[in-house]
């Protein structure tokens, strides 16, 4: 039986309804905080509703299955830009979102990142902004995050045991002085919330098939749903949101499986369609009030987009790894991750466990590449270890979402153009990474190292930014847009600055402390 | 890489759209999992000796000196199923041909040196393109590929926990609680 089949439902006259766009990480939390708090929630979630039981121990099926493959175009400097003109973004188009997806990091970002340019400076080319609230307003909110998601190493969490990636990587941390355990994951080490042990099949990318690893699909969706208040409508593809004289939205109109068209009427409508897709919804609802797009007043909607400066280090050895068995991500270097400007760049970056299975190591390794070098790396592939670098990644203006009129999606809107030009000190970062990871490796008998550059992106953030003054960004330090006070931003597009941190933790993190806010706001009648 | 695997290791019958081969290594892994030595590939949409020509432009491009040609023969099989589409069919026979054109007549003939001299300058152009980005896939996303390289796809389906995640002994095993703790184990630091 599927989760939807005995749920709540509500009619699209309805107004009294929040109207939450998107199911992943931001929307699938938000809607179930406002459930808990018997406020009546539409999700609305363009991909399908697949079970645990669906999910596919083979990358490209699983791709194919998961992946968000709609249309988009890319433009800018950024090799991602040729290797993948047309997928810029790897994410999940799917009921939980990325959720399903994600490989489980779960790191808090640090009290200087909230005040980037406080700490770092003016950065020439880069639209640097503090966020409008700090770590000790979202403390609380990361405490509840990570005792529902099961973070361990948290809560008495204990630590997920390490594979083999991770005993390579930790005793090329030891050599380098390195601190190194295997992270703070929101995947269970031991059964936990009625949800099994990690069993280590290494498929974390391709979907939890134990549901070890936390992921709406099977935590916050199916508990909304049992509220009684909570309607997951899956393939409902958002087209645009409407509003009405007074400048306060009313309804969202999609397509449904069928495609035919809907509109579901809302008191209230909450956009986590990831960053991306949640600018190009606001730009393709422009209206005569609001020509730019909604909650564009600033010009900012669609700008100041991050992906995280990434970048993977892999090495062969002698001796075999077999790197793909096992947690993808349970390996996990912060030392680099504080802010030392001595190093060349501002900000840091997270050094992280990561393998690919045979298929995606060949996609992924050097795009484009042929030749008996790329062939001598994958003839090593299981005497190979990997890690990926994850750091900050700064804002710049015309780093941005915008609509592209000549190519059009299957409903015949237009589809969202991602450009980017990578900043010096993402560059300069990136090169530290490469040559300390490099160097790890080396420092426990590497023989080949291999630089790879960065993969279609899993962490897409900013595009709709939080900010104290109106003109500076989109959204408010609740996601509550400047412009229109029942709409909200609720995925990482709020985000003001990247971090160095794997985004999702504070993506729900934010989605509590804002379905806590709409619960004040709509109790005093404010929305 | 070595020498021409295709005339050393293969004999390819031109009868017709099949692509064949005999194993190379009677005690590799490939060969665990064949039924026989010997293997035959029907082709829909090309001849044989396009066939052929593939296969050889598939190993220069992705040289790997002991892989079998039963795994390249993914490659040309991937092709000959697209190659049911008059462009796609086009610009692969296009591509031979003007192999043959710089070769003076049969580019197959080569040694290998000489075959990569006319490839390698093709790059960029869409013969080149289409074939190594198809390869790029099919050479390495199936279960022969997978026994060769050492990666085991969907075997992993059910965990690793108890068949090796852990199993690396040449390097000292991390400590706890660094290094964490199996399911069912307490916690001792």
């Amino acid at each position: 039986m599927a989760m939807t089949d005995n749920q709540k439902t509500f009619t699209h006259d309805d107004d009294s309804v929040v109207v939450v766009i998107g199911s992943g990480a931001g929307g699938g939390t938000l809607a179930n905080e406002l459930a808990q708090q018997g406020i009546d929630v539409v999700v609305l979630e363009a991909g399908a509703l697949h079970t645990t039981a669906d999910f596919l121990a083979d990358e490209w099926a699983s791709f194919a299955q998961l992946a968000w493959l709609d249309t988009r175009t890319t433009s800018g400097s950024f090799r991602l830009a040729r290797d993948f003109p047309t997928l810029p973004a790897w994410i999940v188009k799917a009921v939980g979102g990325t959720t399903v997806h994600w490989a489980g990091a779960s790191l808090r970002i640090q009290p200087h990142e909230f005040r980037a340019l406080t700490h770092y400076g003016e950065v020439e080319g880069a639209n640097l902004l503090d966020w409008p609230l700090g770590y000790d307003d979202l403390a609380p909110y990361y405490d509840r995050a990570e005792q529902r998601m099961g973070v361990t190493r948290t809560n008495g969490n204990k630590g997920l045991p390490g594979n083999n990636n991770f005993k390579v990587m930790y005793n090329g941390a030891k050599n380098l002085g390195y601190a190194c355990n295997t992270g703070h994951m929101a995947i269970n080490s031991e059964p936990r919330d009625g949800r099994a042990a990690c069993q280590q099949r290494g498929f974390c990318f391709q979907g939890c098939k134990t549901g070890a690893k936390w992921s709406t699909l099977y935590t916050e969706l199916p508990e909304g749903i049992a509220t009684g208040h909570m309607e997951l409508r899956p393939e409902s593809h958002v087209a645009r949101i409407e509003h009405d004289e007074s400048g306060r939205v009313t309804a969202v109109v999609y397509f449904d499986a069928d495609g035919n068209e809907q509109r579901q009427n809302a008191r209230l409508v909450a956009v986590a369609g990831n960053s991306l897709e949640t600018p190009r919804l606001l730009l393709n609802s422009a209206s005569e009030m609001f020509p730019e797009g909604l909650a564009n007043g600033s010009g900012q909607v669609g700008r100041n987009y991050m992906r995280h400066m990434t970048g993977s280090v892999y090495a062969t050895f002698d001796e075999p790894v077999n790197m793909y068995r096992g947690t993808t991500m349970a390996g996990i270097i912060s030392e680099e991750s504080r802010h030392d400007p001595s190093r060349g760049f501002v900000g840091g970056y997270e050094m992280e466990t990561l393998s690919l299975g045979l298929p995606f190591m060949a996609a992924f390794l050097d795009p484009g590449a042929w030749g008996p070098r790329f062939t001598g790396a994958l003839d090593q592939y299981d005497h190979m270890a990997g890690m990926w670098l994850v750091g900050e990644d700064l804002p710049q203006e015309s780093n941005r979402i915008t609509l592209n009129h000549d190519v059009t999606d299957r409903f015949g809107l237009p589809v969202a153009n991602v450009h980017y030009d990578d900043h010096p000190n993402d560059i300069a970062m990136r090169e530290h990474g490469y040559r300390q990871g490099a160097e790890l490796y080396r420092s426990v008998g590497a023989k080949d190292i291999y630089e790879v550059p960065p993969y279609p992106s899993t962490h897409n953030v900013g595009t709709c930014r939080m900010s104290e003054r109106p003109e500076d960004g989109v959204c408010n330090g609740y996601g509550q847009t400047h412009q229109i006070p029942n709409l909200f931003i609720s995925d990482g597009s709020q985000f003001t600055t990247s971090a160095a941190e794997n985004p999702t933790l504070t993506i729900v993190s934010l989605a509590i402390r804002q379905a806590e806010h709409i619960g004040q706001l709509m109790r005093q009648g404010e929305v | 890489m070595s020498s021409s695997p295709i005339s050393r290791r293969v004999f390819l019958k031109a009868s017709g759209g099949v692509l064949a081969g005999t194993l190379a290594f009677a005690s590799g892994p490939i060969a665990l999992l064949a039924p026989t030595r010997s293997w035959a590939m029907p082709l829909d949409n090309l001849s044989s000796r396009q066939g052929e020509v593939l296969l050889a432009v598939t190993r220069q491009i992705f040289p790997h000196p002991d892989l079998e040609d039963a795994v390249y023969a993914m490659v040309v099989k991937s092709l000959d199923r697209q190659a049911e589409s008059a462009d796609f069919y086009q610009v692969l026979h296009e591509g031979i041909v003007e192999l043959d054109e710089a070769a003076g007549g049969d580019w197959l003939a080569l040694d290998d040196t000489a075959q990569l001299e006319i490839l390698a300058p093709m790059n960029g152009k869409p013969f080149f393109a289409t074939v190594r980005g198809d390869a790029v896939v099919s050479l390495y996303d199936n279960s022969l590929a997978f026994a060769h390289f050492g990666y085991e796809g969907e075997e992993g389906d059910g965990g690793y926990l108890t068949k090796g995640f852990n199993d690396l002994t040449w390097l000292p095993d991390p400590p706890q609680p660094e290094g964490g703790y199996l399911p069912f184990e307490e916690p001792t630091a």
